[in-house]
């Protein structure tokens, strides 16, 4: 290689070190290897050269060609490292900021508790059924063989609108509106508002129950206790005790009240429970003949049972909450414990 | 009710712990709701009986006492009590007595002179909140007895919550018969031997009202002291039950309420006229009660009058007119069983709940009144002296409730019980209960006992052996039934999904009370008629709602007044809305939102809620179902009139409506914001779609877009309905993406921005062919919504 031809290699690979950018690196490959470039004229000039020169001086001025345009490859391969460790340096984020967006919110807890129930007892074929909330006595009372008059009627509270309308007391009256339409065999939960004119402590003068009922040909005593203690053990996800208790409803016979270990203080007895280790939950029992009656179902063929649970009540001990007030102030640090 | 437990111990004693006993009761179905100690704790307090009392030298006030203990040397104790007196018999705290309130009594001096213990009184042994001067015991009370033996004391009230079916139980004898039942012993009632007249004297009684009061009995007494001392004992028993001692007659009448279950009354024989009826009362009469209020009656109560006036309301209450005095002397006590269809309901229409009322109501036994006479005779003569003339009785032998025989079938038993029991057991059951029992074919004729009321038909005795056997001991089965698929009903969306869509964009759900306040409803929706309460818990909530906002409006205040900048809410309920003379009850899905379009966040600038922000919730609560809603401007009371929009079908349904708050509401409620609110009929937002398919184009789709330039009032709607309803094949779909107003674009006129898709099902479109279409489309909106092309 001719002392001018190094030089202009030296200086090439020179420029090429220089270059700190694609468009630099890009000028310098022009200037020598464009179509005016140093390298470019070189080979023109091979044409005054002899022929049998012409041949062994090509191949000198392509070998530093190629050399340079090898180093053109490696500086643009570094520099194209630099620059995407500079964009990736510069476009580095607090990935701890927080996200943007609308937020998501939550269900009432007691929407989540009934949902819960719902699910329970869907699991196993029972449907869905809702009635009005403003009722006639007739299926508030009468049909659920709680007469004019009756002590029982003192039990609830009840909101009138008229000697014969009233806000409904309970969930019960679905029962015979179901019974009234549609013909065993029968699996359906009625969740939903009921009304008592009451309020304190411990009663808000409106709230939610679950009823349930099931009539078929063979239904007992035993498939009530089994359902109940079977939905409290999977409400609780607690291999809890269940008690049963004889009460009186006029609606059922016979009638129980279910008692559930305390699952505040696991039955040892604390304040919630009165000490007593055991916590009121649901009452139920068997269709009363009477109920049947009122319906045209012969109870002679058909028996059922029926079971009614307060929703709020169930959101206490599920959830832990203390105030039954809570649930209607709608105060968003309290909803938004349940998101 | 509430009882002493050694009372009724005394009646029936098994040996069993209180704790055991009470949960006895409580398994039973005779609910205990509490077990409390019938005194403080105390100790050291003994029967003392003052012997001698002279005059402290150093005080006025104090007296040096001796007291017999029960020692051998009698204890000198200063005492500051005026009733103290030689001869009295008071409890006598001595020196390590340890009184209620952890107050220890010492060897004390006072004003100099020594003090070996202290003379109580019942508020310093804690059976009284005040007392005057020194508890005087009995004058045979056993000198040196612990007092809390004496007044047996060591005892504890059991507070029982009965259910309405078991009247039978509101006595000590009642739950004492229960108790034998449990624990398989005999019980005895209390015997009472007949009172032999001492005179003949009697008043005619007449029983008119014969289905209201088949037994009416009475007698005359005549000679009494009711100035006499109850003793201490009957007084203690009427306290543990929660009853004040007022004078023997009175006391007797409701000691044998508490034991028997029967109510009683004694009339002051000297101020009733002639002899004793018992009938309904005449229109407008007058009847002045004990309790100092005055009825007017109509003519269906009641009542027990003399030839002059209503004595009293039968079975309720007695009259202040005849009442028995300190100075009584002849009495007329009377002993009734009034039906219970008569007494239903009498107490709640005067509002007089009273111990005889509730019984009567629930039911008394009709074979206990001669007892229950006899009974309480006894008990005045005992304790106020004086002369019992004859039983006067008046019967209706077909009115008094017979107990019916009750076929038990055995199949039944299994059927609703689902155990098979041993005959013997089943009919030792009912024989314990005081039913009759005779074997059938099928299975047994039961008859149960008087006071049982609410054994009447099949089930109720299967109930009964279910009780005494024991509910826990009955098996328990898995749910084994006939099962069917569930139905999924396509064209219905589940209203959880619905609030499911809103929680996830941010709204959080509330539940409102169904009542609200009658001037928040008036001033929300004024032309919606609504119902109101008869009865309400208070003005603030006494009509329902005919919407949801009410609450969501009173929910959002609640918190904005609680540093709540942003609020998002839902609710899902029934509105109450009266149309025609008819209460619809509509299930209803309403928001609310107010402050900014996204919670506070970094990076981003903040910008109010608008109108659109949520219009496209809503939009997206039908795209759940798919239903096509339009929304138009309409008038709402509640609405800002230039942002509010009615939601229909495309049939004219009306869904709902969506709008910001009337800046005047906002204001007169207390909002210092815009409040944006919408309320949708669930039922007609839930009707789905089932998706049906339709084929897919093979064929390109392309994109045109145009400027318009309309009039301000030509709505985006009429656009787009005015290119829908072209009737072009090729157009899929036609696209809003900008609206302007500004510098270019006259005053009083929008440009939009539209584009519109094109795709046919047999071809490639030209562009010749999507030219035509442009210019027929252009046409049709130049004559309909008079609209240039923007250049």
């Amino acid at each position: 290689m001719s002392a001018t031809l190094q030089d202009i290699l030296t200086q090439a690979l020179q420029a090429l070190a220089n270059a700190q950018d694609l468009n630099q690196l890009d000028e310098v490959r022009v200037h020598y290897l464009g179509k005016k470039g140093i390298f470019t004229l070189q080979m023109k000039q091979l044409a005054q050269l002899e022929p049998e020169q012409r041949r062994a001086a090509g191949q000198i001025i392509n070998q530093a060609k190629n050399e340079f345009q090898e180093n053109i490859e490696a500086r643009k391969q570094a520099l194209q490292q630099t620059a995407l460790a500079a964009r990736l340096a510069n476009e580095r984020i607090d990935v701890t900021l927080p996200g943007r967006g609308q937020g998501v919110a939550g269900l009432h807890p007691v929407t989540l508790t009934l949902r819960r129930i719902a699910t329970i007892f869907a699991s196993v074929g029972f449907q869905v059924v809702e009635g009005p909330e403003i009722e006639d006595d007739y299926h508030n009372f009468g049909a659920l063989n709680i007469p004019d008059h009756h002590p029982a009627r003192a039990m609830h509270d009840t909101f009138y609108f008229d000697a014969h309308t009233v806000l409904r007391t309970h969930t019960s009256p679905v029962q015979i509106r179901v019974m009234e339409t549609e013909k065993p065999p029968l699996k359906v939960i009625a969740p939903g508002r009921v009304y008592r004119c009451d309020s304190d402590l411990t009663h808000t003068p409106m709230f939610h129950q679950v009823e349930g009922f099931l009539v078929d040909t063979e239904v007992s005593f035993a498939d009530l206790k089994g359902v109940v203690y079977e939905f409290l053990r999977a409400f609780f996800e607690k291999d809890i005790q269940v008690r049963f208790r004889p009460s009186y409803f006029p609606f059922t016979e016979p009638s129980a009240e279910v008692d559930i270990e305390c699952v505040m203080c696991d039955g040892q007895g604390c304040r919630v429970c009165g000490q007593s280790g055991w916590l009121e939950v649901m009452g139920c029992g068997m269709i009363h003949p009477e109920v049947f009656k009122s319906v045209a179902i012969d109870d002679e063929v058909f028996s059922g049972f029926a079971f009614g649970m307060g929703v709020e009540r169930l959101a206490m001990l599920r959830y832990g909450i203390n105030d039954l007030r809570l649930f209607f102030e709608n105060d968003l640090k309290f909803l938004q414990q349940f998101n | 009710m509430q009882i002493s437990e050694a009372w009724l111990r005394e009646l029936i004693n098994p040996a069993i712990a209180t704790t055991e006993l009470v949960e006895q009761l409580t398994m039973a179905g005779l609910e205990v709701d509490s077990v409390t100690p019938a005194a403080a704790e105390f100790s050291g307090v003994v029967v003392g009986e003052v012997l001698a009392v002279t005059q402290h030298p150093d005080a006025d006030r104090l007296r040096v006492c001796s007291v017999g203990t029960g020692d051998a040397a009698p204890l000198q104790i200063v005492c500051g009590a005026s009733n103290v007196r030689v001869g009295l018999k008071i409890p006598a705290a001595l020196v390590g007595a340890l009184l209620p309130g952890n107050f220890k009594i010492k060897k004390s001096k006072l004003r100099g002179v020594e003090s070996f213990g202290m003379l109580c009184s019942e508020q310093e042994l804690g059976l009284a909140g005040t007392a005057e001067g020194l508890m005087e015991l009995a004058a045979d009370a056993p000198v040196g007895r612990d007092i809390r033996d004496y007044l047996s004391l060591n005892d504890a009230i059991i507070e029982v919550d009965l259910t309405p079916n078991r009247a039978d139980c509101l006595s000590v004898e009642g739950i004492a018969r229960e108790i034998a039942v449990l624990n398989r012993m005999d019980y005895r009632p209390i015997s009472v031997e007949p009172t032999v007249p001492g005179h003949d004297d009697s008043l005619a009684v007449t029983v008119s009202a014969t289905e209201a009061c088949p037994r009416y009995l009475g007698r005359l007494i005549k000679g009494v002291n009711n100035q006499a001392q109850t003793p201490l004992w009957l007084q203690e028993r009427l306290r543990r039950s929660g009853l004040r001692s007022l004078s023997p007659v009175v006391d007797v009448t409701n000691y044998v309420l508490l034991e028997m279950g029967q109510p009683l009354h004694a009339f002051d024989a000297a101020k009733l006229t002639g002899g004793i009826q018992v009938r309904r009362s005449r229109k407008d009469e007058k009847l002045n009660l004990l309790n100092d209020q005055t009825l007017t009656l109509d003519g269906d109560a009641l009542v027990i009058a003399d030839e002059r006036q209503a004595l009293a309301l039968a079975g309720v209450m007695g009259g202040s007119d005849s009442a028995v005095a300190d100075a009584t002397q002849d009495i007329f006590l009377e002993c009734a069983f009034f039906s219970p269809a008569t007494m239903m309901g009498v107490a709640r229409r005067f509002g007089l709940h009273t111990d005889s009322s509730h019984r009567f109501e629930r039911g008394v036994d009709p074979f206990l009144q001669k007892r229950a006479l006899e009974r309480a005779t006894q008990l005045i003569l005992d304790i106020a002296g004086g002369s019992a003339g004859p039983v006067a009785e008046v019967l209706t032998e077909a009115e008094i409730p017979q107990r019916k025989a009750v076929l038990l079938r055995l199949q039944r038993i299994k059927k609703i019980l689902a155990v098979s029991l041993p005959a013997e057991q089943i009919t030792a059951i009912f024989q314990r209960l005081g039913m009759a029992v005779e074997t059938q074919t099928e299975g047994w004729l039961v008859t149960p006992p008087g006071f049982r009321f609410d054994i009447a038909i099949e089930a109720d005795l299967i109930e009964e052996l279910a009780r005494i056997h024991g509910y826990n001991k009955l098996p328990q089965s898995s749910l084994l039934m006939r099962s069917e698929l569930s139905k999924a009903p396509e064209a219905l969306l589940d209203i959880e999904r619905a609030k499911d869509l809103l929680v996830d964009k941010g709204y959080q759900e509330a539940i409102t009370y169904s009542f609200v306040d009658e001037a928040l409803q008036t001033a929300v929706a004024p032309n919606d008629l609504f119902i109101k309460l008869q009865n309400p818990i208070s003005s603030e909530l006494a009509v329902m709602r005919t919407t949801l906002w009410c609450g969501l409006l009173q929910a959002a205040l609640h918190n904005t007044h609680r540093q709540h900048s942003r609020v998002r809410l839902f609710e899902a309920g029934m509105r109450f809305v009266r149309e025609e003379g008819i209460t619809h009850q509509q299930k209803m899905l309403a928001g609310l939102a107010l402050g900014g379009a996204y919670p506070e966040q970094w990076g981003e600038s903040s910008r109010r809620l608008d109108f659109f922000d949520i219009k496209a919730d809503v939009e997206a609560l039908f795209a759940l179902t798919g239903t096509p809603v339009r929304f138009e401007a309409a008038l709402h009371p509640a609405l800002h009139p230039g942002q509010s929009a009615r939601i229909n079908t495309p049939t004219g349904d009306k869904v709902g409506w969506l709008g910001m708050l009337h800046p005047s509401l906002e204001k007169q409620l207390g909002f210092d914001t815009n409040v944006f609110l919408f309320e949708l009929d669930q039922a007609l937002l839930l009707q789905k779609q089932i998706p049906s398919f339709n084929p897919l184009s093979r064929f390109p789709s392309v994109r045109r877009d145009m400027a318009l330039l309309v009039d301000e009032n030509v709505s985006a709607d009429a656009i787009v309905d005015c290119i829908k309803s072209c009737g072009e094949q090729a157009l899929r779909d036609v696209l809003i993406f900008d609206v302007y107003r500004g510098p270019g674009v006259d005053p009083g006129i929008k440009s939009i921005a539209l584009g519109l898709v094109l795709q046919d099902f047999s071809q490639t479109l030209t562009d010749s062919q999507i030219d035509a279409i442009f210019t027929r489309v252009l046409a049709a909106l130049a004559a309909k919504t008079h609209a240039k092309l923007r250049d």
